[in-house]
């Protein structure tokens, strides 16, 4: 499928590069619906890879690039169920999420996080799988998960650690903070900051220059300087899982859910 | 060197061009949230400007419970 157009994401082909596309009200938070289209989209990229060299990630949201999971209806699903099925409900999920995951970090293709706004939570997780990250100057990173007791779950842990030093892990995790794109540019997060409203057309200028080198040789090389932490990926569920039984996280998901706040980003 | 009634001006004046309200109609010991008629994400867009105008990192949990301009410039300040 060289196009689709679902409810939360499209994606479509152009000049070689495939794009990726999230739209989802408000900030592309990340629920069952924009799992089940990624999985679709992951389904589709063994065929749409044959044909193309690079893939864009990029956000139609103009808040933001992504602001992590769909915590409402995280809360409310697992408020739904059993008390005793709660976790196995939540592990079926974040599993999921890294089956989607590997395969784009895995992809042979050059993978190019164009990124806005916010990027928090898991939309940071999602760019994190890209071998590159353009940001727009307005882009603001963050890891707010242990503000509700939780840390994150998508893969952001081990993925962090294979790309930066473990001093700016310990900052972004243990004090929630956000970073602008600057200060993720001089960690070596972000490969290139862009002026207001340019992420994209970066993203695909570089795409453009990566069409150039040969497929395979790319290929050998990203699996050469890119290894899949998987070991530590295992373990960042096991401890998400852990952690999500206790009383104080349903108590601070439920104060976020609560929250009057349309966008309650800030600590 | 920057005072703080020289930080406080220029907190005032970024807010004004950004979220377009006129200069005059703000001060320093206005609600920005309310003055500005911004949430918690635009908030988080003027913290970006500010760190970038002033040339500063301000984590956003300096943030917490800062309302008004003036602590808001006090808080910059501490970062000059």
């Amino acid at each position: 499928m060289k196009k689709f157009k679902g409810e939360t994401l499209s994606w479509d082909v152009t000049d070689g590069a495939i794009e990726l596309l999230l739209n989802r009200a408000p900030c592309n938070e990340i629920g069952s619906t924009t799992l089940a289209e990624l999985e679709a989209f992951t389904g589709a990229l063994e065929s749409l890879q044959k044909d193309c060299h690079a893939l864009i990630i990029a956000s139609a949201r103009s808040e933001g690039f992504c602001a992590g999971a769909d915590l409402r209806e995280l809360y409310r699903r697992s408020q739904a169920l059993p008390p005793d099925q709660r976790v196995a409900g939540v592990r079926e999920f974040v599993e999921r999420i890294h089956v989607v995951g590997n395969i784009v970090d895995a992809a042979p293709l050059t993978t190019i996080a164009a990124v806005h706004g916010v990027t928090f939570g898991g939309g940071f997780e999602l760019a994190l799988l890209c071998d590159l990250i353009v940001a727009d100057k307005m882009t603001r990173f963050c890891f707010p998960e242990l503000r509700l007791g939780l840390i994150p779950s998508f893969g952001g842990i081990p993925r962090l650690k294979r790309d930066v030093g473990n001093g700016v892990v310990r900052d972004l995790l243990l004090t929630g903070r956000s970073i602008n794109a600057t200060k993720a540019q001089a960690a070596g997060l972000a490969s290139q900051v862009t002026a207001e409203g340019d992420a994209l057309r970066v993203a695909r200028a570089t795409a453009a220059q990566v069409r150039k080198f040969d497929r395979a040789t790319t290929a050998a090389a990203k699996k050469f300087i890119k290894p899949i932490p998987h070991e530590e990926l295992k373990q960042e569920v096991d401890i998400f899982c852990d952690l999500f039984t206790r009383p104080a996280v349903e108590a601070g998901l439920r104060r976020f859910v609560e929250s009057t706040d349309a966008l309650p980003y800030l600590p | 060197m920057s005072t703080l009634q020289t930080t406080t001006d220029e907190v005032l004046r970024l807010a004004s061009e950004h979220f377009k309200v006129p200069l005059d109609k703000l001060n320093p010991d206005d609600d920005f949230f309310t003055k500005l008629g911004i949430n918690s994400l635009q908030a988080l867009d003027l913290l970006t400007r500010i760190e970038q105008h002033f040339r500063i990192e301000l984590p956003d949990y300096e943030l917490q419970g800062v309302n008004d301009f003036r602590t808001l410039a006090e808080r910059i300040q501490s970062r000059l």
